[in-house]
């Protein structure tokens, strides 16, 4: 799927805006196995198309294995695509090197999930700060400056006194603050994109909401671009203003988050939206069991990847993907019975 | 079905952390019934002393952790004096656990086969190894596994697989409750949904009752028939789970309760809970929650309310906005 076919299937979305970052029909394979000239492919994603504009976000939801991670990957340069392309206001990322590259990377940040594991625990809070300023800000002339900078930063993320945290180290936070920390340091280098993998899975529910605040607040004042990966479709529907939903790699729904959460249309969506906890309603007795294992996709796959567990399956879907369709404004769905 | 008499009673359990230069005091002497059939849940935020309690109850607690007051009863017999052989009866026969890390609570180098075996020989040496592995097959029907797959390693089988495995070990002596700590945490929802609905197929074909603990309110709302709202190691309330997002009366719960977006409706700015919870070994006086209440009064700041209970709302609170 291509973002030309996206926007003749959608014509009024968010994705005709101009974009910062795009991704452009990406394919990401990885070598399973296999000898030298028969090695088998996973296609980790299969014709991507995804469109980040400012002041947005757009989350990507999904299940484990279904290729949300790998997508911020990508649009990070961890990964390089195999087939299509992402550009940078129009740049393909690809071409960047040098200098160019170092700008880049300034210009995309990514928060992880675990705020843990992404700060050094024998460093302290001012040394994470103080590094990416020393490297990316030549404006910032001087200690005071840098100095300056930090307590700024800080106080934007809702750590005052900001001093009192600047000689901190990492195991003197909670994971609430400390992701905190996270999000200053990715500010620091002010980016114009951020992505934010799973960020508030691993806090306490009743920090999450706070997080997602400060991200929206952000958001706002920034004029950022976010990404939001997170399993979690509430939260998707709380902080970004798009979501795209991932099955085995392919976009199978895409449009306004409220539009996808109000009228789901893609099977795989109404089936994830059915699952999720709702304390209206009491768990029912004698249900037939939905789960299943996500499909390898390979190279040679064909079809919808959902036809295994699909209700509307047929001969058709094993044959091959279908086309975006419109469901809604801005909204489409890749399903052949829609 | 959930009945009125009480299966297990806890009556001013106490459950403190013995470091080297302080004491904290993880559960503060709480009181609650899980009834026979029931399914009753244990919320709040991380460090609030749910799992110190289901620990307690299984007497699994170990050092730093120490058991320092209260009563569990089962049939009048404090769980708490057990000796050793009446505690080997105890577990597995009449409590059993599942825990959130089903990843790894199988042992990865022995068949899984032999890991049901060998919890239904310990316990029940009569039945021989044909009758444990009988029981075992019939163990994995009821949990939806084909038998033909005990022997297989856990890498094997998918993370709700795993966890199904779990279930039916904790199913394989009949036990009268299991207690469920964060047992579908770490898995993704739909799996979610099909174990807790198999949960409660399992749940309504044996009878037996559950704790269960998650920080997830929306699903503990859904399966559990009470809930007790822990906050900074004591009970704050205990309610029919459907009171406890329509008819809230704690604050700290209806905060809870606002700390979970909703997936209709507009899209609305929620605040959460601003703040944390005490340090348990620096408490401030009165009751532990007044410092985050957004409505706490200068009677919140000096006493400490105790649970009582809401006849006309069949709720118990401990909260002075009540009186």
């Amino acid at each position: 799927m291509s973002l030309a076919e996206l926007e003749t299937a959608s014509p009024t979305s968010a994705l005709a805006e101009p974009a910062i970052i795009e991704m452009d029909n990406v394919d990401k394979e990885f070598v399973l196995g296999g000898a030298f000239l028969n090695q088998t492919f996973l296609k980790a994603l299969s014709g991507v198309s995804l469109r980040l504009t400012r002041g947005r976000a757009l989350a990507l939801v999904g299940e484990s294995g279904s290729g949300k991670s790998t997508c911020a990957r990508m649009l990070a340069r961890v990964y390089e695509p195999t087939n299509g392309s992402i550009r940078f206001h129009g740049e393909d990322i690809t071409s960047f090197h040098g200098d160019r590259m170092q700008q880049y990377r300034s210009q995309v940040q990514m928060v992880f999930q675990d705020p843990f594991g992404s700060l050094n625990p024998t460093q302290s809070i001012g040394y994470h700060l103080e590094r990416p300023l020393r490297l990316h800000r030549p404006d910032l002339r001087g200690k005071a400056a840098i100095k300056a900078e930090m307590l700024h930063l800080l106080e934007g993320v809702g750590l005052r006194p900001a001093a009192d945290y600047l000689t901190r180290r990492p195991h003197e936070l909670s994971g609430g603050q400390r992701q905190r920390v996270a999000i200053a340091r990715a500010l620091s280098v002010r980016p114009q994109v951020l992505l934010a993998d799973e960020p508030t899975s691993m806090l306490d529910v009743s920090v999450r909401l706070g997080i997602l605040n400060l991200l929206e607040d952000l958001k706002r004042e920034r004029n950022l671009a976010a990404l939001y990966i997170t399993h979690d479709i509430a939260t998707a529907r709380y902080f970004a203003e798009d979501a795209a939903v991932m099955y085995a790699g392919h976009v199978v729904e895409q449009g306004p988050s409220t539009s996808i959460t109000d009228n789901p249309s893609h099977p795989y969506t109404q089936l994830l939206i059915e699952s999720v906890p709702n304390p209206m309603r009491k768990v029912t007795t004698g249900n037939k069991r939905r789960a299943a294992d996500i499909p390898l996709w390979t190279r040679d796959s064909r079809g919808c990847p959902f036809v295994s567990r699909c209700p509307r399956a047929t001969a058709i879907c094993k044959e091959n993907m279908p086309a975006p369709v419109a469901v809604g404004p801005g909204h489409i769905a890749r399903c052949h019975h829609l | 079905m959930s009945s009125d008499r009480a299966l297990l009673e806890v009556r001013n359990l106490t459950v403190d952390y013995v470091g080297e230069h302080s004491i904290a005091r993880a559960v503060n002497g709480i009181d609650f019934d899980i009834r026979e059939g029931e399914a009753f849940g244990l919320a709040g935020e991380s460090g609030c002393g749910k799992s110190t309690v289901a620990f307690a109850l299984a007497r699994l607690t170990r050092l730093p952790g120490l058991v320092s007051g209260g009563e569990v009863r089962l049939n009048g017999e404090n769980v708490l004096k057990f000796d050793k052989a009446r505690l080997k009866a105890y577990r597995w026969n009449e409590v059993s656990f599942v825990f959130q890390s089903a990843m790894n609570a199988l042992n990865p180098v022995i068949p899984v086969a032999e890991q049901i075996t060998d919890v239904i020989e310990t316990h029940n040496p009569g039945l021989g190894a044909d009758g444990a592995r009988a029981r075992a097959e019939e163990l994995f029907e009821l949990v939806g596994i084909p038998p033909a797959r005990l022997d297989d390693f856990s890498h094997q089988f998918s993370g709700g697989m795993r966890q199904r495995i779990c279930i039916a070990i904790a199913l394989a002596l009949n036990p009268r409750l299991i207690i469920m700590d964060e047992p579908t945490t770490a898995l993704d929802v739909v799996v979610q949904r099909d174990i807790i609905e198999q949960i409660v197929d399992l749940k309504a074909k044996l009878g037996f009752s559950v704790l269960f603990i998650t920080h997830d309110l929306g699903l503990m709302i859904e399966f559990c028939d009470r809930i007790g709202i822990m906050y900074s190691g004591e009970l704050v309330e205990v309610a029919p789970s459907e009171a406890i997002l329509t008819n809230a009366l704690h604050p700290y719960t209806r905060a809870l309760g606002n700390s979970f977006p909703p997936l209709t409706g507009p899209r609305l700015r929620m605040e959460g809970i601003p703040g944390s919870p005490p340090d348990l070994r620096s408490l401030p006086q009165g009751c532990r929650f007044a410092p985050r209440c957004p409505r706490a009064m200068d009677i919140c700041r000096v006493e400490n309310p105790e649970l009582r209970l809401y006849p006309e709302h069949r709720s118990q609170a401990a909260c002075h906005l009540l009186n």
